[in-house]
């Protein structure tokens, strides 16, 4: 996704203002360092009272009730729908289904989707930089079904190797692509759009994991050219509990229902049912009402602030991480350098493990991510167990570099560092 | 500077004790904690029922690699009967450090390890 020329600098100073958690210290008061908005990002004021407000004052079953609360309750819940749509450039509301997360969102594309169309031999390609979530329901229709699982390889930079991708979709039946937009271990940004354009032409759909690439970039589904796009509302300001399913409208309303209950049909009778029109169909049951319209608090917020100044934000902190990392004896970036590299930064630490890392940053109020980030195929692929992971949203700024590089220098002593 | 990476830990990190393997061990065993990737090997040389030597490799966390250090100085020349007999918290108030709940499979992995080669086992049943 490129940036607009000229998007004004964030004001961070201000933003800050808006996190209450920014504000506390940790680890006997130390000013929290927060570096983990991969894993999930904090939430700005507006949508904490988003949430609080709802129950505070709009609390009712939506769809159900004749009264005045639970028709309240059904118009934010349906309003927050559409302003996810709007967000993401969907053609219609109803393009978007509330899940609880990415995860569920693509599970909810393998177990609709999958079983309708997928047969013994299938192919679903997908990639080495996945995350968890995006392999193991594949894992399962293999399993299940006898459907095959490719792995497109990255170069030594950590970009896709779209060669094989081509390879494949000319030489297998490929189904479907499944691809991360965002790589949340190495920050890869893949390029989506060229992908789901080889793959149309080969005749499979794309399914694109935004959990990473919807919280940090200008994303844009038609732009894209993907079937599905599936994302956590966690990663983007907005509460626990609720995430985004889209898909194409034809798409969407060829699809059998996924979980069955109330709330999905259009009639039940002790012979069947007949399930009711999209989005329902896959919303069974009671969804998170108030996570949905805080969701919808968030998507004000980032458009207030606006995405392309998001991201740019995002490349200048990188811009000035990557070479004072790079400084520090021992210390091993991954992730390729350039215009397709988001706020995600993985290292190790001459022998150190990351774990011990990330204890010692801790220790200066540092909130870092060690371990295999989910994506275990890929530390295999690049023969470490884990990495520390630092990662940046909006409210981040130089300063907290300058804390984590001097924690490292620290940490560098403490564990005896190999240069 | 840190509670968790006292002095004592950080020696026994960086000077492991007990370091490397055994020539003919009669017990041997190796586990790993599947989520971080630490890794303890443990060979011991019996005579009767006491352990006359001990080794351990391995890599992993600071924590992970100054426990095994530690139990291995803790059990040496003890009967596998006194083995069997220690707990979890014996090693724990041995590191003397604070350990968060987060790190209880990294200080505890050599001790499962050395538990498993007391007992005779080979294999853990899957
Ligand atoms: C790229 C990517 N995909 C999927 C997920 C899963 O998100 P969730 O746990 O919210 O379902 C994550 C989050 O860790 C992620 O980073």
């Amino acid at each position: 996704m490129s940036t607009k020329a000229g998007t004004q600098p964030l004001d961070v100073h201000r933003i800050r203002t808006d996190f209450p958690i920014l504000q506390r210290t940790v680890r006997d008061g130390k000013p929290l360092v927060y570096l983990d908005s991969a894993a999930t990002s904090q939430k700005p004021a507006s949508v904490i009272e988003a949430l609080a407000g709802f129950y505070r004052t709009s609390n009712a079953n939506i769809h159900r009730g004749i009264y005045e609360l639970s028709e309240e309750a059904s118009i934010l819940y349906e309003e927050a729908r559409a302003k996810v749509a709007r967000f993401i450039g969907a053609s219609r509301p109803d393009e978007v289904v509330f899940v609880r997360n990415t995860t569920e969102a693509i599970n909810l594309v393998a177990r609709t989707w999958g079983v309708a169309n997928l047969q013994a031999g299938d192919v679903v390609v997908t990639t080495i930089l996945e995350h968890h979530s995006n392999i193991v329901p594949w894992h399962q229709l293999a399993a299940e079904r006898g459907i095959v699982v490719h792995f497109v390889d990255i170069d030594e930079t950590g970009r896709l190797r779209l060669d094989q991708l081509e390879t494949l979709l000319r030489t297998q039946p490929v189904k479907l692509v499944a691809v991360t937009h965002v790589s949340n271990a190495l920050g890869t940004i893949n390029p989506v759009s060229d992908i789901a354009r080889r793959a149309h032409e080969a005749g499979a759909l794309v399914l694109v994991d935004g959990a990473q690439s919807v919280p940090h970039l200008p994303v844009d589904v038609r732009a894209l050219g993907a079937d599905f796009l599936a994302f956590s509302g966690h990663k983007m300001l907005g509460p626990f509990g609720i995430g985004v399913l889209w898909a194409r409208y034809e798409l969407l309303a060829s699809l059998p229902p996924f979980l069955g209950g109330g709330g999905m049909i259009r009639t039940v009778t002790t012979e069947g049912f007949t399930p009711g029109d999209i989005p329902a169909r896959f919303e069974a049951g009671t969804p998170s009402v108030a996570d949905a319209v805080a969701l919808g608090a968030a998507v004000d917020y980032l458009e207030a602030i606006g995405m392309a100044a998001i991201r740019q934000h995002e490349v200048t902190l990188l811009a000035y991480a990557l070479p004072r990392l790079e400084e520090i004896p021992g210390i091993r970036l991954y992730g390729p350098v350039g215009e397709d590299r988001a706020g995600v930064i993985s290292f190790t630490f001459g022998d150190v493990h990351p774990h011990d890392v990330a204890a010692v940053l801790d220790l200066h109020g540092i909130a870092v991510r060690a371990g295999h980030h989910c994506t275990q195929p890929l530390m295999r692929r690049l023969g470490v167990v884990a990495t520390t992971r630092a990662s940046f949203y909006l409210y981040n700024w130089e300063a907290d570099i300058d804390r984590l590089v001097e924690a490292l220098q620290e940490a560098r002593r403490v564990l005896d560092v190999a240069g | 500077m840190s509670d968790l990476y006292r002095e004592h830990i950080l020696d026994h990190y960086q000077h492991p004790r007990n370091y490397g393997t055994l020539e003919q061990p009669d017990r041997s065993f190796e586990d790993s904690n599947p989520l971080c990737g630490d890794r303890i090997r443990i060979d011991l040389k019996l005579s009767g029922d006491r352990i006359e030597d001990i080794r351990f490799t391995g890599r992993g966390c600071a924590i992970s690699q100054a426990a095994a250090s530690i139990l291995t100085e803790m059990v040496k020349g003890k009967s596998l009967e006194e083995v069997r007999a220690l707990g979890a918290e014996d090693l724990l108030e041995e590191l003397g450090v604070p350990i968060s709940p987060a790190r209880r499979k990294c200080a505890l992995l050599s001790l499962k390890v050395l538990k498993a080669a007391a007992y005779g086992i080979n294999e853990w049943p899957r």
